[in-house]
């Protein structure tokens, strides 16, 4: 374990960013996101959850794929370069990284996604503990420990007027050693102790203890033809804030830009609230809102946990519950579910 | 609130709606969610107070499809938007009976969060029978309280009034709670240098995630399909590739919803992202005010508008 006091903490920045590139949470015009740091950049480790939640680092929004050029009669295709620089993303929280580990199984199983495969050889996460969960936080139902997050190659915690540094993986030590004239030894006591400050406050977090029964099994058909989703969807406004602030969807459209001499191939983030999500050349094979409303909760708490070992593909950053215009979300799903059983 | 219900029961039983349009209890005290309630049991988890923000008007573009009446309920400045869509034909007077409802402000979880209350467990002195002068707040992190007007909505410091513009009865009493120069931040902007301006734009829209909240929110934005949904429109529609085109998408946007937008506010209300949209909006119906007279949209269900009229004294503004 080391540390660093938080007056000499853009000296860290500076010393991580002469090797590499990094991402942390900046705050332009009111609000913090994960952005590339900069000497004047506003960096903003206070506020809990970033806006967007920092998947743009390894699954950009959106991204060239290749460029075709018209020279003449022939057709030069350019495709694009993969990430070939190590950079460090500072300040995930514990779900965040869990939301990289849920995109892993999408993107590294058969076929690899070649671009996300080369973002994450070369990313380094540099995980920090939530002091403050919210209210709006239900990570622990999914089995998240906010107090010590996992998965990631350092862990950090903000302890009074100090950055307390354990590296955890060989990435985590070769980062720790680049930086290490920077960092003092310290002892594990006061990370102890705001870890069981921590735990204490997610125990007075109603949505921590949220029943899942009745998810991630087998039986879909029993969950897909419920009524209550007639009853649920309907405030649905058919944005997509919930899928484009979520640390875990994954969902993406291909599309072609018409440059004037050739085309620009590209893919961006899809939601699946939107109208032409999925559309193929025979139409869409969802035709309602509350179908599409219905897919994404599907999708994160039946499909993908059936698919993967009954790992749930939300991981109760609580972002969406924070930001739906409609106040919608993932959580009233679950007990409007959960009412309707009994649970 | 129970007022409401009851004349919502009443309502039901009698035959006059098939179905109520208002607002469900959510799980938490700061979430209650837009609604439809078809009989009176479900009744029971109407809720109507402060943080009833949402307007309710554009579900009725969906609502005039449905069988027999809807009862909806809409606060004085909904109805200005209620009836812009009268005017446009997008909503069916027949097949809606409105309970103008009092309103004294409308108060949100963000607007707390920006003066630094979060993780709202209780709020008291939200409801409509309450004064709404103060708030007393339990926290996940203690106790807190506030002026009421603090914690409200941009939309109420420029409040239209308490009037409502249509409507078949009205139960409660409004507020007029305009407290703010609604064209301040407006000249703010103006007297900026072009690079300014710019500047200031850049920071506030670079932040779009192209989520559509704003424009799937907008009573003024009713296209059955809309330009950037085309998939024939060779737009970065939902891809937030280019800043230019997220400039585009807003500034199009205000212009198409320009002389229509009755400044409800819901756009800024909704961005993920706290970009302040209506200012936009809100530069136009400046404008409109300074070349044509003064214009509130929705004021009126019929007749034509600045806009969407054509007089030889009208203001040239491309030569003045």
């Amino acid at each position: 374990m080391y540390k660093i006091s938080k007056e000499n903490l853009p000296e860290l920045y500076k010393a991580i960013a002469a090797v590499n590139s990094l991402y942390i949470p900046v705050k332009t015009a009111g609000q913090t996101n994960f952005a590339a740091w900069t000497e004047t950049a506003d960096v903003d480790l206070e506020t809990l959850k970033t806006v967007k939640s920092p998947k743009d680092a390894f699954f950009p929004q959106c991204e060239n794929i290749y460029t075709c050029e018209r020279d003449g009669k022939k057709i030069k295709i350019t495709p694009e370069e993969l990430a070939s620089e190590s950079f460090v993303v500072f300040g995930m929280k514990a779900c965040d990284v869990r939301g990289v580990e849920v995109l892993d199984k999408v993107f590294l199983a058969d076929p690899i996604d070649t671009f996300y495969a080369a973002r994450r050889d070369h990313g380094i996460i540099v995980a920090m503990a939530c002091n403050e969960p919210e209210l709006s936080c239900f990570c622990k139902v999914f089995g998240i420990d906010c107090s010590e997050p996992s998965g990631a190659d350092v862990v950090t915690w903000l302890v009074n007027n100090e950055l307390f540094w354990k590296p955890v993986t060989e990435k985590g030590e070769a980062l720790t050693e680049s930086v290490k004239s920077l960092l003092k030894d310290a002892d594990d006591a006061a990370v102890e102790e705001t870890k069981s400050n921590i735990k204490n406050i997610v125990e007075k977090i109603p949505n921590m203890s949220l029943s899942l029964e009745g998810w991630g099994r087998d039986d879909k058909l029993e969950r897909f033809n419920s009524p209550i989703w007639e009853d649920l969807y309907n405030p649905c406004l058919a944005c997509g804030t919930c899928t484009f602030v979520c640390p875990t969807c994954q969902c993406y459209d291909i599309k072609d830009y018409d440059t004037g001499h050739g085309v620009q191939r590209y893919r961006c983030w899809d939601s699946c609230m939107y109208s032409d999500f999925t559309l193929m050349a025979h139409g869409n094979n969802r035709t309602s809102q509350m179908q599409r409303f219905r897919q994404r909760f599907m999708h994160k708490l039946v499909y993908y946990p059936t698919n993967n070992d009954g790992m749930y593909s939300c991981v109760g950053c609580g972002r969406c519950v924070d930001k739906c215009p409609s106040n919608l979300n993932i959580v009233k799903v679950i007990k409007a579910f959960g009412k309707e059983a009994g649970v | 609130m129970q007022e409401l219900i009851n004349r919502a029961k009443e309502l039901l039983a009698n035959g006059t709606v098939n179905r109520v349009l208002g607002w469900r209890k959510g799980d938490l005290p700061t979430n209650p969610e837009p609604a439809y309630f078809n009989d009176e049991a479900s009744l029971a988890d109407f809720v109507y107070n402060g943080f009833c923000g949402v307007n309710l008007s554009k579900y009725m573009i969906e609502g005039s499809k449905l069988e027999g009446k809807t009862l909806i309920f809409l606060k004085p400045c909904d109805t200005y938007s209620f009836n812009q869509l009268l005017k446009e034909n997008r909503v069916n007077r027949e097949s809606v009976y409105i309970i103008g409802v009092g309103c004294k402000g409308k108060i949100s979880e963000s607007s707390l969060n920006a003066i630094g209350i979060k993780n709202i467990l209780d709020v008291k002195g939200a409801e409509l029978s309450d004064p709404c002068d103060t708030l007393e707040i339990e926290t996940l992190y203690g106790k807190k309280s506030c002026d009421y007007k603090d914690a409200m909505l941009e939309r109420c410091h420029v409040c239209k009034g308490k009037e409502h513009v249509v409507y078949d009865e009205i139960i409660g009493d409004s507020k007029d709670t305009a407290d703010g120069d609604r064209f301040a931040e407006v000249e703010k902007i103006e007297a900026m240098s072009p690079e300014e301006k710019f500047e200031y734009f850049r920071a506030e829209l670079s932040k779009c995630i192209r989520c559509n909240a704003c424009r799937n929110v907008c009573p003024a934005c009713s296209c059955r399909k809309c330009v950037f949904d085309s998939t024939k429109f060779d737009s970065a529609q939902k891809a937030n590739a280019d800043s230019f085109e997220e400039k585009m998408f807003h500034i199009i946007r205000a212009f198409h919803v320009a002389g229509r937008c009755t400044d409800c506010g819901e756009c800024s209300r909704v961005c993920p992202q706290g970009i302040p949209l209506h200012l936009f909006n809100r530069k136009f119906i400046k404008d409109i005010n300074n070349l044509y007279g003064d214009f509130q949209a929705g004021t009126e269900a019929e007749g034509r508008t600045p806009l969407t009229s054509f007089t030889f004294d009208d203001a040239e503004p491309g030569t003045i």
